[in-house]
């Protein structure tokens, strides 16, 4: 399974049109078919906080958006998070590659791997960890789950996910 | 000219128009001189006023126009480039540039001392980039709104604020609201 293709077909089917990122090694090949797809629309963001203003106004002109983005970014979203996304009750599907878990080389990721879950637990983010290859067939349910419940989720995505780090 | 000044003067032209409008006292302002379900508040998350709008400009056709700070932009400089970069025609940016930090007691900010806004959103790659003095504005705005380009307006004006309420309507109603008018 491919599943950067995977992870893209279920955004088209789901209707997401608007992504913006911030790149992550993990998350190279998806942003990469996120560009090649004509369905969506892929502006690069500079700071993740700005991607998710592009997303909220986006979404207010009618696109289901999305950002995707590395997990040492949480804590200058936090801000974004509570006073934009949660505060205006808007969805936002939030792509994370989860690094500083299994498999990871670099240990000064490790630093915020191990406040990831425990931030987005407080600001009470719906959050999935995947793990496992297969796991990526809850994708098309978490989107929904996000644009049925209006608010933004969090998908957790590590090295054993992405099938290692690469070349190492 | 303070701020309140020109948001009255410029009331008539952005009315009928989708605003995003900045945090504090900027939003408290206008929704003040002119309400309209057209406008949009933020209340909080200083600095994204010209990504939500400019998110909501890629999103649809209507002009859309950004009511920002020159702090506010100088906290979010990583817009200017993206704004650059992928340009839209229904898009302008309006930067209040009172060279303070007008909503929090004037504390002055870099945008009054050596830094120009204009020639960073220059070098950032926008295309129109107009430097105006307050007083000459009202038609510079119009002409951009008008204008099938994008363009950054940097408004220079006094610092300074009048006292006025805080907005109280809930955020959602506010979202809700906007999000209607964005679909008439
Ligand atoms: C992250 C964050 N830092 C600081 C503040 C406090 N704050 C609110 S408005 C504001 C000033 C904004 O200045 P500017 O964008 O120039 O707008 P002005 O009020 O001068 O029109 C500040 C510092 C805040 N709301 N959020
Ligand atoms: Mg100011």
């Amino acid at each position: 399974m491919n599943i950067d293709k995977k992870i893209v077909d279920d955004l088209v089917a789901n209707d997401v049109s608007f992504v913006t990122t911030v790149p992550c090694k993990q998350l190279a090949g998806v942003i990469e078919e996120v560009e090649n797809r004509d369905e969506i629309f892929h502006i690069p963001s500079n700071k993740e906080d700005e991607g998710m203003g592009l997303c909220a106004g986006a979404f207010m002109g009618g696109k289901r958006p999305m950002i995707i983005m590395q997990n040492t970014a949480l804590g200058v979203t936090l801000n974004t998070l509570a006073t934009l996304t949660q505060f205006y009750r808007m969805p936002l599907p939030m792509l994370i590659s989860y690094r500083g878990e299994l498999r990871e080389p670099v240990s000064c990721q490790v630093e915020m791997a191990v406040h990831t879950k425990a931030l987005l637990a407080q600001l009470n983010i719906p959050t999935y960890h995947f793990h496992w290859q297969k796991d990526v067939e809850e994708f098309d349910n978490i989107l929904k789950y996000t644009f049925m419940s209006n608010k933004p989720v969090a998908i957790l995505t590590d090295a054993n996910f992405w099938g290692g780090y690469g070349d190492q | 000219m303070i701020r309140s000044e020109i948001l009255k003067e410029i009331a008539p032209i952005i009315r009928d128009h989708l605003v995003v409008c900045n945090i504090g006292l900027p939003s408290q302002e206008l929704h003040m001189i002119d309400d309209q379900p057209t406008n949009f508040y933020m209340l909080g998350t200083m600095g994204l006023s010209s990504s939500i709008g400019f998110g909501l400009a890629l999103a649809q056709d209507k002009p859309v126009i950004s009511i920002d700070g020159d702090g506010s932009v100088l906290t979010n400089l990583g817009t200017l480039p993206t704004i650059a970069n992928n340009a839209t025609g229904n898009y302008t940016l309006l930067i209040i540039d009172n060279g303070s930090y007008g909503s929090t007691g004037d504390q002055p900010t870099y945008a009054g001392m050596k830094t120009s806004l204009s020639a960073v959103a220059t070098a950032c790659g926008c295309e129109n980039v107009i430097e105006v003095q307050d007083k000459d504005l009202g038609p510079v705005l119009q002409s951009a709104i008008d204008s099938d380009e994008m363009t950054i307006i940097v408004c220079k004006c006094d610092s300074g604020n009048i006292k006025l309420p805080v907005i109280t309507m809930d955020p959602v109603v506010i979202r809700h609201r906007f999000m209607e008018a964005v679909k008439a």
